[in-house]
């Protein structure tokens, strides 16, 4: 059955995952799963130079570790992700692939010298998640910067956007199915 | 990203890194970017045809054909691109070296999702601005092109084609007529329809500039060249860089400025007075003389080497008289013109105004004719110029007694005039003693301004 499921990448906490999936099934109506299997060990994705996880490397592994899946998988790490040419992305998706990736890294308010916000952590988690796998039933950013697809490069705009698809990209996702 | 045109728009990357390819192309598609991405210049090169891009990132150092030679060679091909150098860390140098080529911007590797974000959204608006005056240009170029020359003749229909074709060449350009014929708005006809048309067209009436100051004048000066030349200054031929630099009265210059000019025109190279530096400068000459330039090489006054170094492609305007079709059109063309300048509301020509403003010889031309219609204009009471807001001369060219140039148009309306009168204004047995038809008679009563008594 055609499902979304949550794969741990170490390190990442799973508590953080399991909190992802009534949000998730309640935005895209689709069952979704946190993976049973072992967290995938990203180390062969780290660049000591860069001192950050490759997000292009780990979709490619997460592609062969689920390769008989029926749907799409969804990578959660607290490592910080990047491409080549950009100093750090969120998270990478494939468009109208199978394979996504965040990271909290950057999400949290330690990383910007605050003190913890759980609470806050876990809604910013959840919007960049709904982003990238939106990506992945081909939704492109959007203008709209209460919807969820806006581009964020800064953890500012995540804040300003919404949790929700906006009407367009809601049509687009259900035309996409 | 705020992308909301129904036209995508389209990024090229090129790097020699499949890495940063793929990621750059993902990351600008999912913006909703139309994204090309090629491994090398030659690649880059053949998906130009399948552009136009907006904005091309070019990484600066490749194998083969690096990222500067390449820019020179894209904006070849498109200048309007928008192009954003991608370096390494260490390489600004180069980066500095392509903003000063035209680049957009640079970036260096690995960059920041939001500067990246902002440069690129930066780029676009200025291109498309840049775009937008591009077009606005290309329209006041059109509007204040050849529209500007009014005449029907088929002579005057004949100097527009040839401006126009000479136009898209970088031939030199000799325009011959009358004062007042309108050499200098033929001239700018021909600059406007130039691929030249974007840089200035510097115009230098010879005759007017006393000869001890052409020389400053078309070549510049240094400071301290001569008493006054407090500031160095720039001169005709240097500001018509890229443009086209038109001489009128080229007969009047000098025997020593005839071998410069020479000189720079076979060259397009030249100093400032007092100066020592060789400034070239890549223009287009467009002249014009009334004089004539044959007999002035007779009599030894005009150089042969410059006559036909000059004299690559002629272009002739006949003087008003002998396009009197042109008469009427050029006049509604001052009114309007001089309604608007006046603010006062455009007005018609009584046929007699028009017969005489016809039958004149406007020994001054166009430029006479439109001096006309000014003062006409300052003293006519709407609806319509009449012949008593015509200058003094005209008023007494009544048909009958008007002193008829020599030409065909002016004999004929004498001749008209005088078979009506001594027929008693008959129409019937006038067109029959003149051999043409009642409707052919009224046309030219009409035209001529005859009135009967």
């Amino acid at each position: 059955m055609f499902s979304i499921l949550i794969a741990a990448i170490t390190p990442a906490d799973r508590r953080l995952l399991g909190n992802l999936v009534a949000p998730l099934e309640e935005i895209f109506s689709i069952p979704v799963s946190v993976g049973l299997k072992h967290p995938l060990d990203a180390s062969f994705s780290f660049n000591v130079s860069r001192n950050q996880f490759s997000s292009t490397m780990i979709i490619s592994e997460l592609l062969e570790m689920y390769e008989d899946f029926d749907g799409r998988v969804l990578g959660v790490t607290s490592g910080d992700l990047f491409v080549p040419v950009l100093t750090y992305v969120f998270g990478e998706a494939q468009l109208e692939g199978k394979a996504a990736v965040v990271s909290y890294h950057r999400l949290r308010e330690e990383f910007y010298g605050l003190q913890p916000n759980e609470g806050l952590l876990e809604v910013r988690l959840l919007k960049e998640a709904i982003h990238e796998l939106g990506h992945t039933f081909g939704l492109l950013h959007c203008n709209n910067y209460l919807c969820v697809m806006h581009s964020s490069t800064v953890v500012e705009e995540i804040d300003l956007k919404t949790d929700k698809l906006c009407s367009e990209c809601r049509a687009k996702f259900r035309g996409s199915r | 990203m705020t992308i909301n045109q129904k036209i995508k728009p389209s990024i090229l990357v090129v790097d020699d890194e499949l890495s940063v390819r793929d990621s750059l192309s993902k990351w600008f598609k999912e913006d909703g970017y139309r994204v090309g991405a090629a491994e090398n210049a030659n690649r880059a090169l053949s998906l130009m045809n399948e552009g136009p891009w907006d904005i091309i990132l070019l990484d600066i150092k490749m194998p083969g054909m690096d990222g500067l030679e390449l820019q020179k060679r894209l904006k070849e091909i498109d200048r309007s691109a928008a192009i954003i150098m991608v370096t390494a860390f260490g390489a600004v140098d180069s980066a500095v070296q392509a903003l000063k080529e035209g680049a957009f911007d640079y970036v260096t590797k690995p960059v920041d999702p939001e500067h990246l974000t902002h440069l690129v959204e930066n780029a676009l608006r200025t291109k498309k601005l840049s775009d937008e005056n591009w077009r606005l240009r290309q329209q006041m170029s059109e509007l204040s092109g050849v529209e500007e020359i009014v005449g029907e003749s088929l002579q005057m229909k004949k100097v527009v084609d040839l401006a126009r074709t000479v136009a898209q060449t970088d031939t030199t350009v000799m325009i011959r007529g009358e004062s007042g014929t309108g050499k200098e708005m033929v001239a700018r006809t021909i600059h406007a329809n130039s691929s030249r048309r974007y840089f200035p067209i510097i115009t230098v009436n010879c005759g007017a500039v006393p000869e001890t100051l052409l020389e400053s004048e078309l070549f510049g000066h240094e400071k301290g060249a001569f008493t006054g030349a407090q500031y160095r200054r720039k001169g005709k031929f240097e500001m018509a860089d890229g443009g086209t630099i038109f001489l009128d009265e080229i007969g009047t210059i000098s025997q020593k400025m005839q071998i410069q000019l020479l000189r720079v025109i076979e060259t397009k190279q030249f100093t400032r007075v007092g100066g020592n530096e060789v400034i070239s400068s890549d223009f287009r000459v467009v002249c014009a003389t009334n004089r004539d330039l044959e007999a002035a090489i007779t009599d030894g006054s005009f150089r042969e080497d410059l006559y036909y170094r000059l004299n690559v492609f002629t272009i002739f305007i006949p003087p008003l008289r002998e396009r009197r079709d042109d008469i009427p059109p050029l006049v509604n063309h001052f009114i309007r013109k001089y309604a608007t300048l006046m603010n006062k509301p455009a007005m018609d020509v009584d046929p007699g105004a028009m017969g005489m403003l016809i039958a004149n010889r406007w020994p001054g031309n166009v430029r006479e004719l439109e001096n006309v219609i000014e003062r006409a204009m300052v003293l006519a009471k709407p609806p319509a110029i009449r012949s008593s807001d015509l200058p003094f001369q005209f008023s007494q060219m009544q048909p009958g007694n008007s002193q008829p140039d020599d030409s065909i148009a002016g004999m004929e309306r004498v001749h008209i005039a005088r078979v009506l009168e001594k027929l008693n204004w008959n129409i019937t047995r006038s067109a029959e003693a003149l051999g043409i038809d009642r409707v052919t008679l009224y046309s030219k009563i009409s035209k001529y301004g005859l009135k009967k008594p």
